[in-house]
């Protein structure tokens, strides 16, 4: 899905599997003041290099730079702007919701309108399990907010191309 | 060689003398004694360097790649050692010099539980390096160096960091020592392309007031030739920036000499008037622009650099062209026509008549005075050396350069102390050449321990410490800016530097009157036992111009002093 906020960036940076690699990319994005918004790291099919997912926030001249720098890490083989692409965008989260036997069957109905998991469940709690676009994530979020949200943890976009585009 | 069984420091060694290493700058210390040891039981015919801090030794490496346009190296232990260093890798890395920095490190076991001496220089140094290594094993020594004189010389150049802990360099190494390079992010053929070469060419056809505009990048391609080539076949005038200095002889008649800050007064006036800028090598530094949204607002602006990152970093050009210099220059000459720009260039040469860079013989002494004398005595072919303030600006201003490598100044980064080990290291790769380093009183004194090195090797060097008593740059903005408020800017209580020059076994010489100047500058060049030292006495309060106010517009420079008081500069520094 495209992302509409010009502030908004999701960056997919492929990788050397080193030490101090995720360093010298952060620091880049540190240095021009960028806040990183969510980080996802993960080995690629060949185990010699990784995945990175970055989200982050500022203005887009700022990130042309960003861009431009990280790929010339020397451990960077290439860094890819997402934002304005039709890339498959997808994120899991897992929140936790104070619900006891009153309000269950209602926030089991929202969750299961939303396509979640119940992941765990005690008699004052559960723990729902949500997969999708951040934007789905986020109007969840909403829904069950009228319960007390007691922890809520989410992993960060992961992005991929579509078709015979590569990441 | 080989898989026979050495040690890891040994195994450096051999893979240093395979990349060709004259020379090592450093200083020793625990983490890093495996390494010296290797020094002597490979019985390596690289030369030690002994220094006397390891700042030095960075700035000795700096000096001598840039004289020599060859990687440098420096050798130092963990902890303070390693830090100390850190100066002279930004200085380096600001202005794209390689260099290859090997710090000893704790036993690996030890990393990251503050053992004795141990500092995370890995990660200190990670903004200002081009790349560097922790080396876990012995066997990755042959494969890490060599990659790290590649990555260090190709592209844009940089300085390389090697972290070696002391189990490793003491470990056992079995690697073939030529190992195969492992960079699969790193990419070294900058194809030119030729549409773009041709629509440069075709900008260059249209224009009738055509500006080159040569850098740094320039100079590292090795583009003189080529460059001069382009300018005279075109009839294109060429200014330079600092460091491009010498990549276009500055004597030639389309020479406007350096852009700029305290630049020429043509050459900005070039700029602001050109139709069409096409800048070689340059980052288009903020030294140099001004102000970045009125900054050749009428012109054409297209931009060749080796580094992606600097396109569109400052300037947006219309035309740019990611390619080596040379190889692009070469391109575009056969394409370009001989340009009708003679109304142009005589317009110019108006301004050149008219504003002159010029200073008073008579009176007190002066900083250009002085430098005048040694850029005349010398035909502008010594390797000068400066440090940082008003006089390197004067040196910029005042010596010209023929040719390249012969102009050693910290650019980018402004680093005071850089000059006397500069010039140390650059003496060092060319020995049989004069050697000037200009400095002032305050960058000399954050360095000046550097004489027992030059004293102890003889070598060939006229220091030049041009001494007003001030940190005279700053100063000039107090009493431009500031109401002459002056704070922290009086060096009193500065030693009798002669006296100094003389404690080394250093010959000294006092500089006082504009009438000594020729006798003393020609017996300062005479003087062949050794480095030589000139104390000048120079005009305390002199202040340098042509100057463009930080964050101005180049055309709101100031030829002469104002008669009016100025608004604080709007610009960092």
């Amino acid at each position: 899905m495209p992302n509409t906020d010009k502030n908004m960036h999701t960056l997919s940076v492929y990788v050397s599997n080193k030490p101090g690699v995720l360093a010298r990319v952060a620091q880049v994005f540190a240095r021009r003041g960028f806040n990183i918004e969510s980080l996802v790291v993960s080995p690629a099919i060949d185990g010699h290099f990784s995945r990175m997912t970055i989200s982050c926030s500022g203005d887009p001249e700022g990130l042309d730079q960003i861009i431009k720098q990280v790929s010339k890490l020397i451990d960077v083989l290439h860094c890819v702007d997402h934002t304005f692409d039709e890339s498959v965008v997808k994120e899991m989260g897992l929140i936790k919701i104070a619900v006891d036997s009153e309000g269950r069957s209602d926030a089991l109905q929202i969750a299961e309108h939303f396509g979640c998991k119940t992941v765990d469940l005690t008699p004052e709690s559960m723990i729902v399990q949500i997969v999708g676009d951040p934007a789905k994530i986020d109007a969840f979020e909403q829904m069950i907010a009228k319960y007390r949200i007691i922890e809520l943890v989410r992993t960060g976009k992961v992005v991929m191309s579509r078709g015979q585009e590569t990441t | 060689m080989t898989s026979k069984t050495m040690e890891g420091g040994q195994a450096i060694i051999r893979c240093l003398e395979n990349e060709g290493v004259e020379y090592i700058f450093g200083y020793s210390g625990g983490a890093a004694i495996p390494i010296f040891d290797a020094l002597v039981t490979t019985q390596t015919k690289i030369k030690f360097v002994l220094v006397r801090h390891e700042q030095g030794a960075a700035h000795m490496a700096d000096g001598y790649a840039r004289a020599t346009g060859k990687p440098a190296v420096v050798l130092v232990t963990s902890g303070p050692g390693a830090t100390n260093t850190l100066t002279g890798i930004m200085t380096a890395h600001m202005d794209s010099i390689p260099m290859i920095v090997l710090t000893g490190q704790s036993v690996s076991w030890m990393l990251g539980k503050d053992a004795f001496q141990e500092a995370d220089i890995f990660g200190i140094t990670m903004p200002v390096v081009k790349h560097s290594y922790l080396v876990k094993h012995a066997n990755d020594i042959p494969r890490i160096v060599r990659e790290a004189f590649h990555i260090a010389t190709t592209g844009r150049p940089g300085p390389v960091l090697i972290d070696i802990p002391k189990d490793v360099s003491a470990g056992p190494c079995t690697a073939d020592l030529h190992a195969e390079m492992d960079l699969p992010g790193y990419k070294t053929d900058y194809p030119v392309d030729n549409e773009t070469i041709l629509s440069i060419a075709e900008a260059l056809a249209k224009s009738q007031r055509p500006l080159i505009l040569a850098g740094h990048g320039a100079m590292i391609s090795g583009a003189g030739a080529s460059l001069r080539a382009l300018a005279e076949k075109a009839q294109i005038p060429v200014t330079t920036t600092l460091l491009g200095k010498g990549v276009f002889p500055e004597t030639h008649p389309l020479a406007l000499g350096m852009l700029g800050m305290h630049g020429t007064a043509y050459a900005n006036k070039a700029v602001c008037e050109c139709d069409l800028l096409l800048n070689i090598g340059s980052r288009f530094d903020d030294r140099i622009i001004g102000q970045p949204a009125r900054f050749c607002k009428d012109a054409r602006i297209i931009h060749i650099d080796i580094d992606a990152a600097e396109i569109n970093k400052m300037i947006r050009p219309e035309i740019v062209c990611v390619a080596d210099a040379k190889t692009a220059i070469d391109e575009l000459i056969k394409h370009v026509p001989v340009l009708e720009t003679k109304e142009w260039r005589r317009h110019l040469d108006g301004y050149k008549a008219r504003y002159p860079l010029k200073f008073k013989r008579q009176g007190s002494l002066k900083m250009q005075h002085i430098i005048d004398e040694f850029y005349k005595m010398t035909g502008g072919h010594a390797c000068v050396a400066t440090d940082v303030g008003q006089h390197q600006m004067w040196a910029a201003q005042f010596y010209k350069n023929e040719s390249r490598h012969n102009w050693l100044s910290s650019g980018g980064a402004g680093t005071m102390g850089f000059g006397l080990p500069a010039c140390i290291g650059a003496a060092f790769g060319r020995p049989d050449d004069t050697h000037i380093c200009f400095v002032g009183d305050g960058g000399f004194q954050m360095t000046f321990f550097e004489l027992a090195t030059a004293a102890l090797h003889k070598l060939p060097i006229k220091i030049v410490v041009l001494n007003n008593h001030y940190l005279g740059m700053v100063r000039q903005w107090q009493q431009l800016f500031y109401d002459d408020r002056k704070s922290g800017v009086d060096l009193e209580g500065n030693p009798d530097f002669v006296k100094l020059a003389e404690s080394f076994g250093i010959k000294g010489f006092n500089l006082r009157r504009p009438g000594d100047v020729k006798r003393i500058v020609k017996s300062a060049l005479d003087y062949d036992d050794g480095p030589c030292l000139i104390n000048c006495e120079v005009e305390k309060t002199d202040n340098v111009f042509p100057m463009v106010p930080a964050g101005a517009a180049l055309e709101d420079m100031l030829v002469e002093p104002p008669s009016t008081k100025l608004e604080k500069p709007t610009g960092s520094t």
